[in-house]
């Protein structure tokens, strides 16, 4: 453990709660014993560190050199010149704000739809299980394809689905000439958000599904019986029972989206102000070749994402406390 | 999204009003409580269609010839045909779609695999018998599954490219177990919980080993929730795209990038590419059907039941 993992997030201190209630660290049996109890979990932490954490730090010396590939006799030393480079950078800052545009929009959206759709589904009906396979079904298309799907089949100005449906309505009614949008050009962003929210809401619904599957009935009959209406058995009930459930839900889901590659890669390829910080990185290495300045913004973004993922642990800590609890 | 709420507001008054309780040996309470859910089970099914419609259309264009899907209006009706597969496998002047199904199998099934041998041991030690600050060790986990993936692809590309491992099928299958190590880790870590600690004493008082246990007591009883762990670690893998662009050429592409790039070798291709989303698509999808409750507890990390 004494290998270098700067570039994990610091544990979070509200840590010491569980350790009380932890057994004691049993009798001196001596420090084979310890190493015995440890010794399972060694080959999944040296794989770990070595596969995730050791390129970090070799991205952390990169982003000290001036380095291109396609030049690479000119490689030197500059020391901190490409994190000025990535600070200054417009399109670099730009990114940074799509990324967080474009997380919170598709976090939040289909949170709320995911919850509709949960609290739908949770009613009792015919085919239920039949309706629950057609929500899912959009999450276990692989991520290409879903994009390919929208880009192409949908999105199309000329004979997408989207334009070919609103020319086939407009023409009940006897309108011709129904305006067709070319839908990526126009609203790139929004675009993307579209086809991801399509693709992450199933996800939220199962969650808040099983939340709303283990509300305590009893309480919720006696409420009943008290006279309470819907409404305020869903505000005052339901929806307290469901806050673990939501910030699960938030939390994983923007663990996923901040990272989003496949939808911005493949229906905007990063064009029209779409490019979020992993298009932005992979377009700076793979197609611009500047090595030193790719991992000075990788490593901008590591820092970044060790500030909210503290910040995000401390809800997940709080999450698995009652589980931590019981060990 | 325009299309998700539309018919919310359009089915559901219309649909109620179409369902008269027809059964007078209720009270008149207890008859509207049925005709409302016969109406919010009409509007879920709606919804569901609606939602799903992208995803159907798809299925229905890839049975179509090219000329009928590139029609506007849409055309709902077209006569149906399998060219669209029987080209897409036939390699009608691209290339083979097999070898890149090939390596996405292997990346995902070895992967997992590796996934699941480390992990059970790890979760053994972090739930059944916690080792000194186990909280900390899962934290750690978790925290490295929060870390950009694309900030360590760099040093990644580079030493894969002195050592000769770029385009080679098994470095896809390293990175893949370390991405998926730390979800696996949790979750096996929250099922293994749930196994009782008095027939591992059993087991361990007759002299069984450590793999003795973990194979033959712990395994058996936690087999739903490995099982769960693999699915998902499958999947994860089946559709990871940024690894697979960047690390593999021609003889190591996985499925998700021969689709990338089958768009632009292709003219008149929007029936072609629908077939190939939908074959790419097939093994997650009936993975996925096939398990929805497991897909559940995997993807809340175990915290879900």
């Amino acid at each position: 453990m004494s290998t270098s993992v700067s570039a994990a997030p610091p544990a979070p201190p509200d840590q010491s709660p569980p350790a009380k209630s932890r057994p004691p660290a049993g009798p001196r049996s001596g420090k084979a014993r310890a190493w015995g109890t440890r010794a399972p979990l060694l080959p999944a932490l040296v794989f770990l560190i070595a596969v995730t954490q050791l390129p970090f730090v070799a991205t952390l010396f990169i982003s000290l050199f001036d380095w291109n590939s396609l030049n690479p006799d000119a490689r030197s030393f500059s020391g901190l010149e490409n994190y000025g480079s990535v600070f200054s950078d417009a399109d670099l800052r730009d990114s940074v704000f799509t990324t967080m545009l474009l997380t919170a929009t598709v976090v939040i959206v289909s949170v709320v739809l995911g919850l509709l759709l949960a609290l739908l589904l949770n009613q009792r009906f015919a085919g239920r299980g039949l309706v629950r396979t057609l929500l899912i079904t959009p999450f276990l298309l692989v991520p290409v394809s879903a994009a390919l799907l929208w880009k192409h089949v949908l999105y199309n100005p000329e004979y997408g689905l989207l334009n070919g449906g609103w020319a086939w309505f407009t023409g009940l009614f006897g309108v011709e000439n129904a305006s067709q949008p070319d839908w990526i050009s126009d609203m790139p962003l929004l675009a993307v958000e579209a086809s991801l929210v399509w693709q992450w809401t199933p996800f939220m619904m199962l969650i808040l599904l099983a939340g709303l599957q283990s509300r305590p009935l009893d309480m919720m009959e006696a409420a009943r019986l008290d006279g309470a209406n819907a409404w305020q058995m869903f505000a005052f009930l339901t929806l307290p029972h469901l806050r673990r459930y939501l910030e699960l839900g938030v939390l994983l889901g923007s663990i996923y989206i901040v990272q989003n590659f496949d939808a911005v890669f493949t229906i905007t390829a990063g064009g029209l102000g779409t490019a979020n910080l992993p298009y932005t990185i992979y377009q700076t290495f793979y197609q611009a070749h500047e090595y030193g300045l790719a991992s000075a913004a990788g490593v901008v973004v590591v820092i970044g994402t060790i500030v909210i993922a503290t910040f995000a642990l401390r809800v997940v800590s709080s999450l698995f406390s009652e589980e931590a609890r019981r060990a | 999204m325009s299309t998700l709420s539309a018919p919310k507001t359009a089915g559901a008054p219309g649909k109620a009003s179409t369902s008269p309780g027809a059964h007078d040996t209720y009270g008149p309470a207890a008859r509207r409580a049925k005709r409302r859910s016969t109406a919010l089970g009409l509007l879920a099914w709606v919804v569901g269609v609606v939602f799903c419609f992208p995803a159907l259309w798809m299925f229905l264009t890839s049975l179509h010839s090219e000329a009928d899907a590139a029609t506007n209006p849409p055309s709902l009706t077209a006569p149906l045909t399998f060219d669209n597969y029987s080209n897409f496998f036939g390699a009608d002047g691209g290339a083979s779609p097999w070898p890149p199904l090939i390596n996405s199998v292997t990346a995902s099934l070895f992967s997992t695999l590796f996934v699941l041998v480390l992990a059970l041991p790890a979760a053994y030690a972090l739930s059944i018998k916690p080792v000194r600050k186990w909280t900390d060790v899962m934290f750690f986990f978790l925290s490295t599954k929060m870390l950009p993936v694309v900030a360590g692809l760099l040093p990644v590309y580079l030493f894969a490219k002195n050592i000769g491992m770029l385009d080679n099928i098994w470095l896809l299958v390293i990175l893949y177990t370390s991405m998926n190590l730390p979800i696996a880790v949790w979750m096996m870590q929250s099922f293994l919980a749930d196994v009782p600690v008095s027939i591992i004493e059993a087991a361990q008082v007759d002299g069984a080993r450590l793999h003795t246990v973990l194979i033959r007591v712990v395994a058996p009883v936690a087999a739903p929730g490995i099982a769960a762990t693999a699915l998902i670690c499958f999947i994860f893998s089946w559709n990871e795209l940024l690894f697979a662009r960047v690390l593999t050429g021609v003889t190591a592409q996985t499925a998700p990038v021969f689709l990338t790039g089958f768009v632009t070798s292709q003219g008149l291709f929007l029936a072609q590419l629908c077939a190939a989303s939908v074959v790419v698509s097939l093994p997650v999808l009936a993975a996925g059907f096939a398990a929805q409750d497991k897909l559940v507890q995997g993807l809340s990390l175990g915290a879900v039941k």
